[in-house]
């Protein structure tokens, strides 16, 4: 296998983008990522896209085309290939393409996520089509509702408090103040979280990640020719993927994401590196109890103790291993399909140092994209 | 939809389960392959006893029911198989490690046209 290298990174503001389309959204992250890369485009030599549901979201499938078409690459024919795994359809997306240049099979390709969701009604409902329709949506069990069972087991067995949660609300918002892409730049207190409307007990409406437009690219090269084109190229030092039961309820416990203990052991094994080296991650905070599980389940705590971390501001920005610099899902917003692939963005602008008052000193960094309530999981370790 | 529904009727009107009997396991939702023993598994279908143990729950204030905030839970039946269903009683009275039984109840409609989704729902004991 060869050395992968990120060359080129783009992304959209996140939000409800009334006035882009699905179309405008994947070409400007694209075009983004090859003038950050210094590319005329024709270089390309493959294409991965994550998405969701854009046949639910905006009624079209086909997409991979589609983008390929729009983004001038028809032309040229070139391979052009969806990614499907719920809101772990980014990360995956980015699995193939390091795989297709690892492998030796491509040079340079590009790989991207994309979700239009301000388009039809309700949002969350589609989201929800992650879980087992039939035997967990059926029933009422919507994403929210899972994770709540999740977050209240939490607080029964390890003494993890509202007040925990909402600290991670609050902390993802104050970084997202300095970015420019984030959904949501103003700060929150922790009795703004607790005074919002529950979704579903104990978590409230603070506690949750909106569902929003979005669109990210980054552009993947093999290290000689990454060389070429860049000065700073961020090396993708392991990309790997677990999953595991669908259904919370065929789980043997609720309060381990299996997935992201074996996708994320077997990434810094192959990195050659311990959960302490991780200097700065993004993890999948699509509901607050999930970030809080992530410390955990990424070995950045033990078991019980993720509450810890964030009451004792380990993951703020100047502790001892920031997360979510980005403002994570919770205040950018959660682009679905696109999410894996902002969050492959932020840990480059990070490693490059580009991370314009938010930046943190870190040389290895890693991004933890998760598919439902955790049948899907990828890690992603990169490396100056 | 209606199809979809239909098929499951059995396993949404009675509470049936799969049983290995290579393994010994139990299986909730009901399943043609067991997930323990793939090929070698001897996969039957059997009646679970419906009573069971709160693991964990939540009310949910926004979700279907016209808006109308009910309670979902994790429940552990007595064989040892989970499953995530609703849970009949007052909000206020839920706690982990409650016993529950299953009873027959109505989900919800495709208007006033359309069938009436019924399934298992459960209630203290």
């Amino acid at each position: 296998m060869r050395r992968v290298a990120v060359v080129g990174v783009g992304c959209t503001k996140f939000g409800e983008l009334w006035d882009k389309s699905f179309r405008d959204l994947f070409i400007e992250a694209g075009i983004e990522a090859l003038e950050d890369a210094d590319l005329e485009g024709k270089e390309i030599e493959a294409l991965y896209v994550g998405n969701m549901s854009a046949g639910r979201y905006i009624g079209q499938e086909h997409i991979s085309a589609l983008i390929a078409d729009y983004s001038g690459l028809a032309e040229f024919n070139i391979p052009a290939t969806r990614v499907e795994a719920a809101d772990a359809s980014g990360g995956l997306a980015l699995r193939e393409a390091y795989l297709a240049v690892a492998s030796g099979l491509h040079d340079i390709v590009i790989t991207g996520g994309v979700e239009k969701v301000s388009d039809v009604g309700d949002a969350m409902e589609i989201l929800s089509c992650s879980a087992d329709q039939e035997w967990e949506y059926f029933v009422g069990a919507n994403l929210p509702a899972l994770y709540a069972l999740i977050a209240r087991l939490h607080m029964e067995r390890f003494g993890t408090t509202e007040e925990d949660l909402a600290l991670i609300a609050v902390k993802n918002h104050r970084n997202a103040v300095k970015n420019p892409k984030a959904q949501f730049r103003g700060e929150i207190s922790v009795k703004d979280v607790l005074n919002s409307p529950y979704v579903a007990e104990p978590l409230k409406l603070l506690d949750c990640a909106s569902i929003c437009d979005g669109a990210s690219a980054v552009i993947l090269a093999s290290e000689d020719i990454a060389k070429k084109i860049t000065d700073t190229p961020v090396y993708i030092k392991a990309c790997c993927q677990a999953s595991d039961y669908i259904a919370l309820h065929s789980r043997k416990d609720l309060l381990t994401m299996t997935s992201v203990v074996k996708a994320s052991r077997n990434a810094y094994k192959i990195a050659k590196i311990e959960p302490k080296d991780v200097q700065v991650a993004e993890v999948h905070d699509v509901f607050t109890i999930a970030e809080i599980i992530a410390y955990e389940d990424l070995g950045f705590c033990k078991k019980g103790e993720g509450a810890k971390l964030i009451r004792e501001g380990e993951t703020e920005i100047g502790g001892k291993i920031p997360v979510n610099t980005s403002g994570g899902l919770k205040a950018c917003g959660h682009a679905v399909g696109a999410t894996g692939i902002r969050q492959a963005v932020e840990i480059v602008l990070q490693l490059r140092g580009d991370a314009n008052g938010r930046q943190v000193d870190a040389e290895t960094g890693l991004a933890l994209n998760i598919g439902g309530t955790g049948a899907t999981a990828v890690v992603t370790i990169f490396s100056r | 939809m209606v199809p979809r529904f239909w098929r499951k009727i059995k396993y949404r009107y009675n509470l049936i389960g799969s049983y290995c009997e290579n393994c010994g396991n139990y299986f909730y939702p009901p399943r043609n392959l067991c997930p323990v023993c793939r090929r070698k598994g001897k996969i039957k279908e059997v009646p679970l006893s419906g009573t069971g143990r709160v693991l964990s729950y939540t009310v949910v204030h926004q979700g279907e029911n016209e808006g109308k905030p009910y309670i979902i839970a994790l429940i552990e039946l007595d064989e040892g198989v989970r499953l995530i269903s609703q849970l009949v009683c007052n909000p206020e009275d839920v706690e982990i490690g409650m016993r529950v039984k299953s009873v027959f109840r109505k989900y919800g409609e495709d208007g006033k046209e359309g069938i009436i989704y019924y399934g298992t729902k459960f209630v203290p004991i």
